[in-house]
């Protein structure tokens, strides 16, 4: 697993009170790991500030399980 | 229409001497106080360096850490000595119209944790907002009445008030009110306070309103001894549940005192000095009184305001001494802050507990610290001091005064009195 897929899965663990198990590249934030709307917005932010990069709106409704989130960031991470 | 009567069924507490209610009285009849020096944060630079915090406190003994992480502290301490209440009222039990209990909760700040945390990270950054989503609903005052509606599902009447010191007086009174007028049959209230933070004691500080015996922080508040220098800052939250009393007796709750009356007044004086004479306080424990239907001969304890600064302490007993007249001498006086500490927001609630345990038990806690006379005190006046003291309670009243000149009174009695 490439440093950026480790480290969002640590974010997401430590953010959603979820077991390592769980976060497969499969899981939708919302309907597995029991995050709400506050709780993705709160993901999304900390991806922001962990990456050094800026999420915009329209491509952060594109991020919703934890595989989307690894690419898109293994994209745009500097 | 005739106002219903209202009783007290459950009790909690999370404070600086005892962590649940029945530790919280075991700790003030013993005298104990919970002041030490602070650990929340390096106090060093700072004239107060002492606190009386809640101890051990760790919020993974209450909460899951996802839950625990979404409220500010004061919060979790107001689901704390909710959840303790409400287990020894037995709301959560069959056949309780959820739709008829309510929340009213009394904070003076709010998530001044939250706040001050969110703007230093700001401040650190690169001028880019990055402001935690859950930021604003931990740091409101109401989330603490939302928090315990929510995990509770009680639908009734929800909301919070604030007046600095009388803060959770003033929810008592409004619950009682909404009981009172039929607008609900049982209500949570309560308050609770966080503030020892940098910015809490820094700014308590810059008022000049706290006590700065750093080489001896147990001794430190003292009310009504000539020495004192100011309040000490507590934290914590205390939970009283008041029910109609048809309806608690109808389910067999247990009653531990009813709540006969209640009276509010502002000095409209200065935002953070008490009136000398103490005119609003002589009118907050006049309108209590006659709220309860009872004379002030009636009274056995008074748990005063008493916050061991040098104005405040005085012109409380001076206005008890107009209202009480020759009878001031019969009454036990006692200031529990001299253990806790002063809790703000919560101390309303925290000494409405005091009061009602002090029935329960038959004891006055006492005004720890006494060591100097004051001249300026009339010494005929008991002030309870240094030991708790063995006297049956009928009827007692908690004062409770805030910055901005706010002032309430409740009166509770003994059910079978």
């Amino acid at each position: 697993m490439s440093e950026i897929a480790e480290k969002v899965k640590a974010i997401i663990i430590d953010k959603l009170g979820v077991e390592a198990s769980e976060v497969t590249p499969e899981a939708s934030f919302t309907n597995d790991l029991g995050a709400d709307s506050l709780d993705t917005v709160e993901l999304i932010m900390e991806f922001e500030k962990e990456f050094n990069v800026s999420i915009p709106d329209d491509q952060a409704e594109n991020i919703g399980t934890v595989g989307q989130a690894i690419s898109y960031l293994e994209e745009h991470a500097k | 229409m005739s106002l219903r009567r209202v009783v007290v069924t459950g009790l909690g507490a999370i404070t600086p001497v005892g962590k649940t209610a029945p530790a919280y009285w075991e700790g003030l009849a013993a005298g104990r106080s919970g002041a030490a020096p602070i650990t929340r944060f390096d106090a060093s630079k700072f004239k107060t360096r002492f606190a009386c915090e809640v101890k051990d406190y760790n919020p993974d003994d209450y909460f899951d850490r996802k839950e625990g992480r979404k409220m500010d502290i004061f919060t979790q301490f107001a689901l704390i000595a909710a959840n303790e209440a409400i287990e020894d009222a037995r709301l959560n039990e069959e056949g309780i119209d959820k739709d008829r209990v309510g929340v009213i909760w009394g904070s003076g700040i709010g998530g001044l944790t939250s706040l001050q945390a969110e703007c230093i990270a700001f401040a650190n950054g690169d001028g880019t907002p990055r402001f935690n989503p859950f930021f604003i609903p931990k740091m409101i005052a109401d989330s603490a009445s939302g928090n315990i509606s929510i995990r509770h599902k009680f639908r009734g009447p929800n909301f919070v008030t604030t007046s600095a010191c009388a803060s959770s007086s003033d929810s008592i009174i409004s619950a009682f009110n909404y009981i009172r007028l039929n607008m609900a049959d049982v209500m949570v209230t309560g308050g609770s306070e966080a503030a020892i933070t940098e910015s809490g004691v820094g700014g308590f500080n810059a008022l000049k309103a706290m006590s700065e015996r750093n080489d001896a922080p147990e001794l430190a508040s003292r009310p009504y001894d000539k020495e004192r220098d100011g309040f000490v800052l507590g934290e914590g939250a205390a939970s009283l549940i008041l029910e109609e009393y048809e309806h608690a007796k109808a389910r067999g709750a247990k009653i531990y005192a009813e709540l006969i009356g209640g009276g509010m007044s502002a000095d409209a004086y200065h935002i953070t000095a008490p009136d000398p004479e103490g005119n609003g306080v002589v009118l907050v424990m006049q309108n209590a009184l006659r709220d309860a239907g009872i004379s002030p001969a009636d009274v056995d304890y008074i748990n005063t305001h008493g916050t061991s600064t040098p104005l405040g302490d005085g012109a409380e007993v001076k206005a008890i001494q107009k209202v009480f007249g020759e009878h001031a001498y019969d009454l036990n006086i006692s200031s529990t802050k001299s253990m806790t500490g002063h809790l703000l927001g919560a101390a309303g609630a925290i000494e409405a507990v005091a009061c009602i345990m002090a029935m329960q038990h038959g004891v006055v806690p006492p005004t720890i610290n006494h060591v100097t006379d004051d001249p300026e005190l009339d010494p005929k006046l008991n002030f309870t001091f240094n030991e708790a003291q063995p006297r049956e309670v009928n009827v007692a009243m908690s004062n409770t005064f805030g910055f901005g000149g706010h002032n309430t009174s409740v009166i509770f009695r003994k059910i079978d009195s």
